[in-house]
């Protein structure tokens, strides 16, 4: 097995962690947590397919996965900021951060 | 994200963030890396254990449920990465040669990449950032005012008065 497929399967065991965290906790920032992982997994891919791809001299950019990875950590931010926010701003008004409590949405 | 206290789960997830920034580090990846250190280790850790502790979560912990609901979704995230690590050794990625030498990634071509031919989607990330960051603002405040604003005529919420 070569660095990149460890790469990649050390990014798929991350997604997994995520996707599990995601599922099953009930809190609503263990939620956003495991989000975040699956997150970093996708950079993941990024940074060992740029580095252990093969580069066309030519005919793109060689330094697009690594600006990529850079944007998509800006928006990993925003977006922990504004959920992080939306959690307190949904525990004000239910007084809980579980999602198994928040129904007012069900039908 | 098996364990039962937020905190816990919050020092365990920047470990993980650590060790990703290292792995950055490793593949040859500086900027991302110190990036990845700044703003996952240094940033969202921060803002998440604040959140743990504004939301009271830490007290307690929940009990450990091992409801059918929770087991399918351990079944499923298992059976994702039972997909993609199948997918990952029959594809050619796990027998192709890697480039032997990392790509030419130096902080000044970082920053001329940035600056010339990625110049507006940079710009359009400054944007959102900024959005993102008063939309938080405001959505952390707003409670608060409505809360002090009609607080010497108009009765409180019924779960304070109760």
């Amino acid at each position: 097995m070569n660095p990149l497929a460890g790469c990649l399967l050390v990014s798929a065991l991350l997604f997994s962690v995520g996707l599990a965290g995601a599922l099953t906790r009930r809190s609503a920032i263990l939620v956003l947590a495991g989000i975040e992982l699956m997150l970093n997994a996708a950079n993941l891919n990024f940074i060992a397919f740029w580095r252990y791809g093969t580069h066309v001299h030519g005919a793109a950019d060689p330094m697009t996965g690594l600006i990529l990875v850079i944007f998509s950590i800006a928006v990993a931010a925003a977006e922990a900021a504004v959920g992080l926010a939306l959690i307190l701003a949904i525990y004000r008004f239910a007084r809980t951060s579980d999602v198994s409590e928040m129904t007012e949405l069900q039908g | 994200m098996t364990l039962r206290r937020l905190v816990h789960c919050a020092l365990a997830l920047t470990v993980a963030f650590a060790g990703l920034a290292a792995l950055y580090l490793n593949l040859g990846a500086e900027f991302a890396g110190l990036a990845q250190l700044l703003v996952y280790v240094g940033a969202i850790a921060i803002l998440i254990v604040f959140a743990i502790l504004l939301t009271r979560g830490g007290e307690g912990g929940e009990e450990p449920s091992f409801s059918p609901a929770s087991l399918a979704g351990v079944v499923v995230a298992l059976a994702v990465f039972a997909v993609l690590a199948w997918a990952v050794e029959t594809s050619g990625v796990a027998h192709a040669v890697p480039a032997p030498a990392a790509p030419e990634a130096s902080m000044r071509e970082i920053g001329l990449a940035l600056m010339q031919r990625y110049v507006l989607p940079l710009e359009v990330i400054a944007l959102m950032l900024t959005a993102a960051m008063i939309g938080a603002v405001i959505l952390a405040l707003r409670e608060k005012q409505t809360n002090v604003a009609p607080e010497p005529s108009a009765p409180e919420s019924p779960e304070l008065r109760a």
